[in-house]
């Protein structure tokens, strides 16, 4: 069975690409920059390119869709082509080739209104309510990819939730980077409960639902190690992991909230390219708790996460030391 | 009508009804509201029945929906009717009165054609209504539900101040009619507050002045005195009820400014056969402040009450109210009144031996066995003199020693039914249990007549210590203990009260909610007695000090010797080495029965007893704890002390104090077989007592004991008793006692655990304190016990966060160097903890350190782990978490 994989360039598409080929799968993967994976056939091309999609599914018998907008900035209308119209090219083009099954990848935040969440079940994709371009144009897509399944052209979503690991640079470089420069502080105490995911078991994860994709179409499943720990504690591990002292300050996350939705304001009208400090969606993710019900999401994916927090900790930690 | 939150629209229906009362003229109709769930209506499913529920004032069929909703579920019709003048009933511009409103209700019922059997269901001034028609159709009748009501007023108590105030001229028709102000107070009673909607729909049909000119009738025609044209109605209703033969019902809100516990008493001597349920934190709108419908079905159901059944119920009821007819231990075995060996041993050659002795801080008073015999002969004459007998209810608010000692056998020789609460409790928490056991007399010391005036107790007076008459009066005292000695009556002894009838109720300690009182029959506290003596080998000859309440008072019973130490006993950890030393010389005692809080202190203060305090500790040769888990380092200390003495830690419960029993040795061994299955994981109680047995119900995924009872290693439970001496029932908590014997012969306690394949127990929490992660169910007392093993950790609590079923485990520690806020564990500590859970095959999400955990005050040991599970919830979502 091959496998296309779009956005293999990031940490999670290439461990999804590396762990299908372990599996004995031809792996074939998409995206604008070279990927530099071992053993994969490479295209390169814009999710946004009508031919390049159609090229690169021709001769797949699956898809594995990764490839997305995730920064902070850009305007709307370059989430929507990149995450919701790329999605819908990629279904058209799919079916076409005669490809049977789909997993897209998706996050959490398309059902997150920005309350707690206490081991919470996956929940429908909201798009009118998710909180920023990214989490409003993920949610669309879900709905329109899920929209497509039938029991002919199968179609499932994993929602990994805050994915990490060694080469992260979403979470993990950014929270040593900040921390390095004293930058980074807790939200009340850094105490909310929140779920993470080993890369490799959001990889497994996805392969799993691949392999289960009879009973898992149609539906979303959230993926986490199934590990709830303090925000506090993981910032900690993190850190230690990367040989800085981890944050010893504290900021109410009330105001770190308002003030995010300030920063995020200002930046967008300065308009500034990089990452701002502080986002309202990133503080209510660091100051609210959230975490998920696998109960679900393991029975159904017959999958367990076999990377434990504790061990990846130790895997990042020697990265780190090289 | 409009939409309202909990009504199914289709339930409001209309009719009109011709009137038969006298407060109409012949030929007038009146057009009615009511609710009507409609089962059964149209051939649409069969109906076992119709509940017809009557309203008070100034509420409205609505007071009724979730009894619409549940009586769908459970197959009843359910019609609730909105009175005359009130809801959206017609105003019917006649002032109607009780009679008037009886012979409606008979019109209306006419006209609509209730299909029976009949089951009348009513609140407030409704409830009076609903038994009046109740008292007048008994044909159909088969059953009667009551919530918040009275049916009689002493004439020799003043009704209630609320009432009082808004009867009073120039209050009362601007407060019920012109105003909303009694229709306000009213909704503002309900605990917790209403919803706005519901609010809102409770004030709908009452809007303008006229519309509630039926609220300021209904309350004119509260009949105060005998004068009251509504008077004779209500007394032929009151005296009429005493012969209905149908199964009752009663549940109730005892905070209830109006309808309070003595208009409960009231209903329930007129219907001795009542089943009764106090929602212990529910108010006057009892059906809005506790899920009084799904009470009400279920009680139908087990009262076998409908179609199908009636018939075998309606002769049964009236018997089966007492004794459970499914206990497993039958009527016929010997039976030896708990106090009988005192008059044995006075009569005998110990007669001048010492009986009971008492030290404080003002000496020595010691009671031969001849004295105490006497005395307590003309305690129970005293009060037999003042009228207290059979089944009388007698609060006994006095310290364990002499005088209590006296009072409690002196009561249960006449018959009269012995309260007992712990001061433990705290003055609310004593309040509510001395209010909640409607006690026809208090007996106690100056302190308790002093709450019992300041919080308004129920009950005749009497003082232990003899009063001057100012006080007396202040007290309402109507006698001293000295008095009652003093009264010779000139009656003969009361007869021995029948080996069935209630004996006692004992308050469980509250530590987990309101405290419970649990009844005992005369049968079940001698087996209590016999269960000790079996067990512990203690009879005549023994001498023991008392430092634990309930096996304390048993000393005369066994016809051992006993003696109260010198401490204050609303806390135990006020025992001192030398004080227990100073009671053991007293009497050369041999036992010592204590709690673990006190032995916490005994231990503490060892270094101060004097020489002879050692040698009289020397000779104790066996020492009880009981009441709370006692710690293995804490007997090992303790076993120092008291070298020679065999030191137990007997299991039980206010329900059953011996369920189980284990020595040190035991526990040591226990310990030691680490390789025996279902050896670990909790606290090891031993094996079950002589006569009693245990098993456990095995927990299901969601943490709910549903599994069929068993013995079987390793299976971890809710544990279940079954003994002579288990309690009879709940006192006036119906659903609980049904819950707790929903599996005969079983006592379910409450508690989890498991045996080991040497059949010894092992209590693991309680149920209620199950965690359950998605990984399966936790216990938290194996976990717990493996943290407070770490160094810095004083105490340990592990629950549960998130929804049943995929909960977090968290470890809420109390250690030596957490501030003053809670916060989350050290690293280091919090990295020992995780590999410490991981060794037992659980994942800690957090940890948690905090300066103090939240104990029982009787025990300074039980943890209050639902109140630290919300609270580690609200911690561990972010944001402010309050205090623990």
């Amino acid at each position: 069975m091959t496998v296309l994989v779009t956005g293999a360039s990031g940490m999670l598409g290439r461990t999804v690409a590396e762990h299908l080929l372990a599996g004995g799968s031809p792996v074939r993967c998409f995206q604008r920059r070279p990927s530099g994976i071992d053993g994969v056939e490479e295209l390169l091309g814009s999710i946004g390119d009508a031919g390049a999609v159609t090229a690169a599914v021709q001769g797949c018998d699956a898809v594995i869709h990764l490839a997305a907008k995730v920064s902070f900035t850009g305007t709307p209308a370059e989430f929507d082509r990149t995450n919701v119209e790329g999605t819908r090219l990629l279904l058209d083009a799919a079916q076409d080739a005669g490809a049977t099954d789909v997993v897209y990848v998706s996050s959490p935040s398309v059902a997150h209104d920005g309350t707690s969440l206490v081991g919470a079940p996956a929940g429908p994709a909201e798009p009118e309510y998710a909180r920023g371009h990214y989490a409003r144009t993920k949610a669309a897509a879900e709905l329109l990819a899920l929209a497509r399944s039938t029991p002919e052209f199968r179609v499932a979503a994993v929602r990994p939730h805050i994915v990490w690991g060694p080469g992260d640079t979403q979470l993990v470089e950014r929270v040593i980077e900040r921390a390095r420069r004293g930058r980074l502080p807790l939200l009340d105490g850094g105490t909310a409960l929140i779920d993470t995911t080993y890369v490799d078991n959001a990889a497994s994860a996805i392969v799993a639902c691949l392999h289960r994709m009879q009973a898992a179409q149609g539906q979303a499943f959230v993926v986490t190690n199934g590990e709830p720990r303090p925000i506090a504690e993981l910032l900690d591990g993190i850190c230690r992991s990367g040989g800085v002292q981890p944050p010893a300050w504290s900021v109410p996350g009330a105001l770190a909230r308002s003030a995010g939705a300030v920063i995020e304001r200002a930046w967008l009208a300065l308009g500034r390219a990089e990452e701002p400090p502080m986002t309202r969606f990133l503080a209510e993710q660091l100051s609210t708790a959230h975490w998920f019900d696998q109960r679900h999401t393991r029975a159904v994916l017959d999958w367990q996460p076999s990377v434990s927090i504790e061990e990846g900790l130790e895997r990042l930690a020697a990265h780190y030391r090289g | 009508m409009v939409a309202l939150p909990g009504v199914d629209p289709s339930w409001s229906t209309y009719i009109d009804v011709p009137s038969s009362s006298a407060a109409d003229a012949p030929g007038t109709s009146h057009r009615w509201h009511y609710l009507d769930n409609g089962l059964g209506r149209d051939g649409t499913g069969s109906a076992k029945g119709t509940l017809l529920c009557v309203h008070g004032n100034p509420t409205w069929s609505y007071l009724w929906r979730s009894y619409l909703a549940a009586g769908l579920e459970a197959g009843w019709r359910v019609i609730a009717v909105d009175q005359l003048d009130m809801g959206y009933s017609e105003r019917t511009g006649a002032f109607r009165r009780l009679e008037h409103r009886i012979t409606d209700l008979e019109d209306f019922v006419g006209a609509v054609g209730l299909p029976g059997p009949v089951v009348t269901v009513g609140h407030d001034w409704g409830g009076v209504v609903s038994l009046g028609y109740a008292n007048r159709n008994r044909d159909d009748l088969a059953g009667v539900i009551l919530t918040n009501t009275a049916i009689h007023q002493n004439p020799d108590r003043p009704i209630p101040a609320p009432l009082r105030l808004a009867l009073a001229p120039g209050v009362h028709g601007l407060g019920t009619r012109t105003s909303t102000a009694f229709l306000d107070v009213t909704l503002s009673l309900a605990r917790p507050a209403l919803d706005r909607d519901v609010r809102r729909a409770f004030r709908d049909p009452y809007r303008t002045a006229a519309a509630r000119q039926g609220i300021a009738n209904f309350v004119s025609d509260i009949p105060a005195d005998a004068s009251h044209p509504s008077y004779g109605a209500l007394t032929t209703t009151a005296e009429g009820i005493r012969s209905l033969d149908v199964p009752v019902l009663m549940m109730w809100g005892p905070h209830d400014p109006i309808f309070s516990d003595p208009y409960l008493e009231d209903l329930a001597r007129r219907m001795p056969h009542a089943d009764i349920h106090r929602f212990e934190r529910a108010g006057h709108l009892v059906q809005e402040d506790a899920d009084t419908a799904s009470t009400a079905m279920e009680w139908l159901g087990i009262r076998s009450i409908g179609v199908a059944g009636s018939e075998t119920v309606r002769d049964s009821a009236r018997q089966d109210v007492q004794q459970d007819p499914r206990r497993s231990f039958q009527q016929d075995t010997a039976y030896l009144p708990l106090g009988a060996r005192i008059p044995e041993l006075a009569a005998g050659s110990a007669g001048t031996t010492t009986a009971v002795a008492e030290l404080t801080a003002a000496g020595t008073r010691t009671l031969s066995w001849r004295e105490l015999d006497d005395d307590i002969r003309a305690v129970a004459g005293g009060l037999t003199a003042l009228g207290v007998g059979a089944g009388s209810r007698v609060s006994l608010l006095v310290p364990p020693g002499v005088d209590l000692t006296v009072l409690i056998y002196a009561c249960l020789r006449i018959g009269a039914v012995i309260v007992v609460a712990d001061a433990g409790l705290g003055a609310r928490g004593l309040s509510r249990a001395v209010k909640g056991s409607a006690p026809d007399v208090v007996i106690g010391i100056e302190r308790a007549l002093l709450a019992a005036r300041a919080f308004g107790w129920p009950g005749r007076r009497i003082s232990v210590a003899p009063l001057s008459p100012a006080r007396r009066t202040a007290l309402r005292v109507e006698a001293s203990l000295n008095d009652l000695r003093a009264a010779r009556p000139t009656d003969p002894p009361a007869a021995a009260p029948d080996a069935d009838a209630d004996a006692a109720i004992l308050f469980t300690s509250g530590s987990t909610g309101p405290a419970k009182g649990v009844v005992y029959t005369h049968r079940q506290l001698s087996a209590m007695r016999d269960a000790v003596e079996t067990t512990l080998g203690l009879g005549p000859g023994a001498a023991l000090v008392a430092g634990f309440a309930p096996f304390a008072l048993l000393g005369p019973a066994l016809g051992a010797t006993s003696v109260t130490p010198d401490m204050d006993v609303t806390a135990p950890g006020t025992l001192t080495a030398q004080a227990l030393a100073d009671a053991a010389a007293a009497i050369d005692a041999t036992v010592v029965f204590a709690s673990p809080a006190a032995l916490r202190n005994v231990l503490a203060t060892s270094a101060d007893v004097t020489a002879p305090g050692r040698a009289a500790l020397g000779r104790i040769s066996l020492l009880l704890s009981a009441g709370a888990p006692v710690p293995v380092p804490l007997l090992d200390a303790l076993q120092d002390l008291v070298p020679s003495a065999v030191l137990h830690t007997p299991y039980g419960m206010t329900e059953s104090l011996l369920v189980a029993d284990i020595d040190l040795t035991g526990i040591h061994a226990a310990a030691a077989a680490s390789g025996l299955e279902g050896a670990g994981n909790g606290v090891c109680v031993g094996r079950p007592v002589p006569g009693a047995r245990a098993a456990v119900s095995p927990l299901d995924g969601t943490g709910a004991a549903t599994g069929e009872p068993t013995t079987a290693p390793g299976v971890t439970g809710e544990i279940l008793v079954d003994a002579p001496h288990v309690k009879d029932r709940y006192f006036r908590l119906w659903r609980t006692q049904q819950e707790s014997s929903r599996t005969p012969p079983w006592h379910r306690t409450g508690d989890v655990g498991h045996f080991d394949a040497e059949g010894r127990l092992w209590v693991e929490g309680r149920l209620g304190h199950v965690v359950t992660a998605a990984g399966g169910v936790l216990t938290p007392v194996g976990l717990e016990q493996a943290l407070e093993e770490l160094d810095g950790v004083h105490l340990a609590a592990v629950v549960g966060v998130g929804p049943v079923g995929t909960q977090a485990v968290v470890a809420v520690l109390q250690t030596e160097t957490a501030g003053r806020r809670p916060r989350l564990a050290d690293p280091p500590l919090a990295a020992a903890a995780r590999a410490a859970a991981r060794d037992r095959g659980v994942d800690l999400a957090a940890i948690l350190a905090v300066p103090a955990l939240p104990v029982d005050i009787r025990h300074n040991a039980k943890i209050d782990r639902t109140r630290v599970a919300a609270w580690s919830s609200r911690f561990l979502s972010g944001g402010r978490a309050g205090s623990l």
